[in-house]
């Protein structure tokens, strides 16, 4: 709470004509990419959803980019009061509870099936005689062959956490030492450091997204672990996919925060940007450690 | 949608509203914004409804007189959905928007570009959403619940469309949601503490934090389902080692809050008219702030209720059922503080109390059936009948869309600077209230009787009860023009309304103008005496 004295106006724009492309963007996106899934699914030749969605992401990144940059030039005109800056600082903070409850949902699917459906479906537990589907099947987890072969073709083995997975770790978790050096440079105002450590952050970044690639390819063509292969392909696939893809994004902030550092911007005052970033990048990295733990060692 | 007046320029920050179609696009302005979800909300409802009385029209006899079975699912379906994520919530969001920087004493809300966004992506999503019934094999049919695999090996192609309109719907709430929360705890007028705030502020407060929480979870489930339809994964599907009971628990982990979002911001109108026209303060203010924690507390731990005749374990049937009737505790405690605010209360009975008293009683009724629902054994006769669909139609009718209707004529003059008609309000509310009775009181008697939801055609025993059914809803729907038409005159003029507005309201927002300026706290109010609801 800001003291009644001590006011500062607290900035609304007037108008913006940002959010209704940003609004438009996203539905050509998804109605595109909507299209895309259902032509290939029934088989149609049709490049009509790939344009829908060309131009959907082309509109949604023009107008992400636009929206940004609004709000740094406004924020390098000085136009944000503290209390601005805490509204970012909360909504930022919500915004990643948001996602710990994204992640949450397929992590409670993974120990769902761990726990119940396992011993479920091979006729053991509780449950148990309630299957009358496959009599014979064995399960066991790591889930490598299905009750239905045919649709779910299973895999040869998994991913093992040594090394690749292993490296991953370590790679993140440096990044996490290295950001925070990088943070330490914006506070005693030393730009050098700021903009070396930050931008061996991106590249450690770019190196785990270049070993989770590798790991991929590895899965898919040496050991038949693929997206199909049933609930363990499934569940390490979709999991796995989705940090990935939080890596991308957190490596794309963080390349933002480092050409921004380039350009001057943030003081150990007002650097909110740059934390964000940094917050967003210890979730991603948190959500690994999780993994590595939870699908990568004790799931398998 | 008001002749809103401008400020006073006493700095150059004050600027009123824009001229032309275009204003409404590109708003920033917290009350255009909730102007606009309320609109949305109220076409949406009108939509929904439309389909409800294509719904109680085919049921009004036996056999199939109107719409075929493929239609009749999809109109179930729609229906649901359209009501959840287009009327209810909606309408709910608009109510916040309108009110909350009113109430708290804050310039606007605390991201206003975001705010814009959240409400311009819903047109978009439901515009996606509705396409769908023109689409090759129709559309969403499997229940709003959406069950795999009916949902995923079972589906119309356009479960694709229906998967991204729920991310859009899911994208906008969380984008409301996190504005709401950040407005309430960063944007409070000073001396506004947490413990100060109306209790629609705190519902909503409440309610924000559950759907930041459970909106993620609904996009993850219908992410499982269009990964198992498109890509071949196996999450609901139990010949990969998933299964389909699995969609069940991960779908109402989210739609177990998600009752309660719809239901929350309703306590916290009621809590705000009964106090107004008792003309007493609200009894137990601070019970009232720890039931409502309490409940979307439980909300999170009572989700199998849903589920229990799918087969899950005794010990789980047994904990969820003892976790569900906790529930009772605190909103007994609500409805027993409501009860006791007007009590030896001076009352009177304009059309906002008598929607709330309505509510207060209605309510009541519905969260008795939901107990009775809660006890297993009795579950598993009650489970899929029409029993179900009166006990939630009973929460969410005269529950959470009585509350709507109060919070828009108890508010509507600090809105519009007018009056709405007083005996036509009063019409709106008996007609409602008759028909709402009418229409979903029988079907309490055909659910215990063995009469199944979501089916077209019946058995002879439960025709005379849904010809009654089908009579009360027709009414009930086509009350709702009358609404529409008090709200349309009330815009157009009508009796001036003081600043007040009523005689024992009190609270941050009337002690401004009637009606409220474009702008409204630019800086903070000092005084806080009248803040506390």
């Amino acid at each position: 709470m800001s003291a009644q004295d001590a006011y500062e106006e607290y900035y609304v724009p007037h108008n913006s004509k940002l959010p209704i492309f940003a609004s438009f963007g996203i539905f050509l996106t998804l109605y595109g990419m909507g299209n895309m899934f259902n032509e290939m699914k029934a088989g149609v030749d049709s490049s009509f959803g790939e344009l829908v969605f060309m131009t959907g992401s082309l509109v949604m990144g023009g107008t992400l980019f636009a929206w940004f940059s609004v709000v740094i030039k406004e924020n390098q005109e000085k136009l944000y009061s503290n209390q601005m800056n805490r509204s970012f600082v909360w909504g930022m903070s919500w915004f990643i509870f948001s996602e710990v409850m994204f992640f949450a949902a397929f992590f409670g699917a993974l120990f769902y099936v761990r726990v119940f459906v396992v011993d479920w479906i091979g006729g053991v537990g509780e449950r148990g005689p309630s299957n009358m589907l496959w009599p014979e099947y064995q399960p066991h987890w790591p889930m490598l062959n299905t009750p239905d072969p045919i649709r779910f073709p299973g895999a040869a083995d998994f991913v093992h956490w040594w090394p690749l997975p292993f490296v991953n770790t370590a790679l993140l978790l440096t990044s996490s030492v290295t950001v925070t050096i990088a943070h330490h440079g914006i506070n005693e105002g030393n730009r050098k450091k700021l903009v070396t450590w930050l931008g061996f952050t991106v590249v450690l970044g770019l190196i785990f997204l270049c070993v989770q690639a590798y790991e991929y390819y590895h899965a898919y063509t040496d050991l038949g672990l693929t997206l199909n292969a049933g609930i363990f392909g499934t569940t390490f696939f979709m999991l796995t996919g989705f940090h990935g893809a939080h890596v991308t994004l957190g490596t794309f902030m963080l390349a933002v925060m480092f050409f921004r550092a380039l350009k001057g911007h943030f003081s150990k005052e007002d650097c909110f940007g740059f934390e964000a970033a940094v917050w967003y990048w210890h979730f991603v990295d948190v959500v690994w450690v999780g993994l590595f733990l939870f699908v990568y060692i004790l799931g398998t | 949608m008001s002749a809103v007046i401008e400020e006073l320029h006493h700095d150059g920050h004050h600027h009123g509203p824009d001229k032309g179609i275009m204003r409404w696009v590109f708003t920033t302005n917290h009350k255009d914004i909730g102007t606009l979800y309320l609109w949305f909300s109220f076409l949406m409802f009108l939509t929904g409804g439309v389909l409800a009385l294509g719904i109680r029209a085919e049921l009004f006899q036996p056999g199939l007189q109107i719409v075929q079975p493929e239609l009749f699912n999809q109109l179930t379906t729609m229906h649901g959905l359209i009501m959840v994520f287009g009327a209810v919530m909606p309408a709910f969001v608009g109510l916040a928007n309108w009110l909350i920087p009113m109430m708290i004493g804050a310039p606007d809300m605390a991201l206003p570009r975001m705010n814009n966004y959240s409400f311009w992506i819903l047109p978009f999503a439901f515009g996606m959403l509705l396409s769908t019934f023109f689409m090759d094999g129709g559309a969403p049919n499997y229940g709003w619940t959406f069950y795999a695999p009916l949902s995923t090996d079972y589906a119309p192609p356009s479960v694709t469309f229906f998967i991204f309109a729920v991310h859009m719907m899911g994208i906008s709430s969380i984008m409301g949601s996190i504005n709401v929360v950040v407005t309430i705890l960063n944007m409070r007028a000073p001396g506004m503490t947490l413990m100060k705030m109306p209790l629609f502020v705190w519902t909503w407060f409440i309610t924000a934090y559950l759907l930041i929480a459970v909106m993620p979870v609904l996009a993850g489930v219908v992410t499982m389902m269009l990964m198992d339809i498109h890509f071949g994964t196996a999450f609901f599907n139990a010949g990969g080692g998933g299964d389909p009971v699995l969609f069940q628990h991960v779908f109402w982990f989210f739609g177990h809050p998600e009752v309660y979002i719809m239901i929350l911001p309703a306590f916290g109108v009621v809590s705000a008219i009964i106090p107004t026209f008792a003309r007493k303060r609200l009894f137990g203010y601070d019970s009232m702030v720890y039931a409502t924690a309490s409940i979307a507390f439980l909300s999170f731990i009572v989700w199998a209720h849903h589920m229990f005749t799918v087969g899950i374990p005794l010990a789980g049937e047994l904990y969820f059922m003892y976790a569900t009737m906790l529930i009772a505790v605190p909103t007994g405690v609500k409805v027993f503080n409501w009860v006791a605010t007007m009590w030896q209360g001076a009352m009177t009975f304009e059309t906002p109390m008598l929607f709330a008293i309505a509510f207060v009683i209605l309510f009541t009724i519905g969260g008795l059936s939901g107990l009775m629902l809660a006890i297993v054994p009795a579950d598993f006769q009650y489970h899929d009948t029409y029993f179900v669909v009166a006990h939630f139609h009973y929460v969410l009718v005269p529950g959470s869309i009585f509350s709507i209707m109060a919070a828009v004529y108890y508010w509507i003059p600090k809105w519009t600077g007018n009056m709405y008609d007083e005996t036509l309000g009063k019409t709106h509310f008996w007609l409602s209230f008759i028909g709402v009775n009418v229409t979903f009181f029988p079907q309490h008697f055909i659910g215990l009787a063995g009469m199944p939801r979501r089916i077209p055609d019946y058995a002879l025993q439960f025709a005379d009860w849904n010809m009654v059914s089908s009579c009360g809803a027709f009414l009930f729907g086509f009350s709702q023009l009358l609404f529409l038409f008090i709200v349309i005159k009330c815009i157009r003029g009508g009796k001036k309304a003081t600043d007040q507005v009523w005689e024992g309201a009190h609270g941050l927002e009337w002690t401004i103008p009637s009606p409220a300026p474009y702008h409204t706290f630019t800086t903070p109010p000092t005084s806080m005496k009248e803040a506390h609801g």
